[in-house]
């Protein structure tokens, strides 16, 4: 039986995290991330949990302390956003490649400089080719509802998961939520079960011995079919989420896209905002639809080619700069994963929200209004544009 | 996948090799020879040794066996000749030489 309750982001990810109850919590405190720690602490201190609560003193000591615990044999979490994820860096890789299944709760924030402490993506999406699963939460149930499925996923795909929603938005607002018993989530969870583990004495292990050349390649491959390999299992644990809680969750999310001619596709919080405008301009007779993609490692390619393989004109909304010159991350991706149909839509790319810029549903609905000017005059017009800066006007400034 | 480390070669496939390189045996080390990496080589005077032992702590790499009590001459198959030895002997026992052509 679920439970009413009212939490905000960070108190629904460490609400999840003291069911759970892992063996080991290592962070280093970052703004908006630092409550998560400080919640758990709260829950070690007072009992019945026992995490092993590791006050480190750093991010990249954090995400070491977790990769050890894990080959350990234990169940290893941590918390981090923006620079502290940055510092992770080269752990991330080295948790990846050891193919050790460290859960983290990311709680996205712009990554300096310029410093600034609120909400993109620019962190996790500077990670992303790290080799870790990614998953989007845009509200504070998806953030709950996302770490109670993490340790599954990353455990049966031996790959390490970060579990992403935004900061302040998600992290502080404080929301309705429907939480799970402890029982039931723990039932759920279930036990971690490595087939070897350091400490399993019959067994001496090493992990993370130095590649040469001659099978550093064979293991990038095992990691890249691992990937490949995740989506079943998040599609897997999913359908298990769905039968037990109730809740439906997939790689990504379709809202009103049945016959929407114009569609956005985006990632996080936004996705309630642009929800909002969906229905206003649906009532006004227009055929719009979104995509929020849930999954962003593995990318959910075939998802969004069948989502958006009937639509005229699609915005990818970046909530990060890539600098590559034509467009963010998210855009590039989807524009790939378009490129096989056999109609394709028109593509456009707006970069928003950096560093906490506000978009409202007024913003959300002029770019639906470009995507009709696209439809009614076939001229796709500038791809790669930027939305939410002040500009200086044609007669000068 | 446990299976023996041995086994796998630089002909092994990718879908053969354990996961993440991880090596499910203990003291694997000492089937590879290192020994070879070393330019300087430690030469150990047995008359000069009276067994003290500080030389084989201080050895970085195990490479000084001791066998009942007693130091035995360097494992050469390892020892990388960094001369640590020879500087903490307090009796002058041991001394580097360039490792020979």
């Amino acid at each position: 039986m679920s439970i009413r309750n009212r939490l905000s982001g960070n108190e629904a990810v460490a609400w999840a995290m003291r069911q759970i109850n892992p063996d080991v919590f290592a962070a280093f405190p970052i703004t908006p991330s630092t409550e998560i720690p400080q919640y758990l602490a709260q829950f070690a201190a007072d009992g019945p949990g026992d995490p092993e609560f590791v006050t480190v003193e750093s991010e990249h000591s954090a995400m070491s302390t977790c990769l050890g615990a894990q080959a350990a044999g234990a169940r290893a979490v941590t918390a981090t956003s923006s620079a502290g994820l940055a510092y992770m860096y080269e752990m991330l890789y080295v948790t990846a490649s050891a193919r050790q299944p460290v859960t983290l709760a990311v709680v996205n924030r712009a990554l300096t400089g310029p410093i600034n402490i609120n909400n993109d993506h620019s962190d996790s999406m500077g990670a992303r080719d790290a080799g870790w699963i990614q998953v989007y939460a845009e509200n504070n149930q998806e953030a709950y509802d996302n770490f109670l499925q993490a340790m599954r996923i990353g455990e049966k795909a031996r790959l390490p998961i970060m579990t992403c929603q935004d900061g302040f938005i998600t992290s502080h607002a404080v929301e309705n939520i429907l939480l799970e018993e402890d029982e039931a989530v723990k039932a759920f969870v279930g036990e971690y079960e490595p087939e070897n583990y350091l400490l399993k004495k019959e067994n001496p292990l090493a992990v993370g011995p130095y590649d040469t050349c001659p099978f550093y390649m064979e293991h990038k491959v095992q990691q890249a079919h691992a990937m490949l390999a995740a989506r079943d299992i998040i599609l897997e644990v999913a359908a298990d989420f769905e039968k037990t809680f109730g809740r439906k969750y997939g790689m990504l999310e379709e809202y009103r896209m049945e016959d929407a001619e114009a569609a956005l596709v985006l990632i996080g919080s936004t996705a309630g905002t642009a929800k909002a405008c969906v229905d206003r301009l649906r009532q006004r007779g227009r055929k719009v639809g979104l995509v929020k993609v849930r999954v962003f490692r593995p990318f959910p390619a075939r998802e969004l080619a069948q989502a958006l393989g009937h639509c005229g004109a699609v915005a990818v909304l970046d909530k990060s700069e890539g600098f590559s010159g034509c467009g963010g991350p998210l855009f590039a991706e989807t524009r790939s994963a378009c490129y096989d149909l056999p109609q394709r839509p028109r593509l456009i790319n707006v970069v928003y929200g950096l560093g906490g810029r506000d978009c409202a549903v007024e913003d959300i609905e002029t770019v639906y209004n470009r995507l009709q000017r696209i439809l009614e005059t076939g001229q796709t017009g500038e791809l790669y544009t930027h939305m939410g800066q002040r500009e200086a006007t044609d007669d000068g400034v | 996948m446990i299976r023996d480390p041995l086994t796998i070669t630089e002909q092994t496939p990718w879908q053969e090799m354990t996961t993440g390189g991880e090596i499910p045996q203990g003291g694997t080390a000492r089937i590879i020879k290192t020994g070879e990496w070393r330019s300087d080589v430690p030469r150990w005077d047995s008359g000069k040794c009276k067994q003290c032992l500080l030389c084989t702590p201080f050895c970085p790499d195990a490479s000084i066996p001791v066998l009942e009590g007693k130091r035995q001459d360097f494992d050469f198959d390892h020892c990388k000749g960094c001369g640590i030895c020879a500087k903490v002997c307090p009796f002058g026992a041991i001394h580097m030489e360039k490792e020979g052509l």
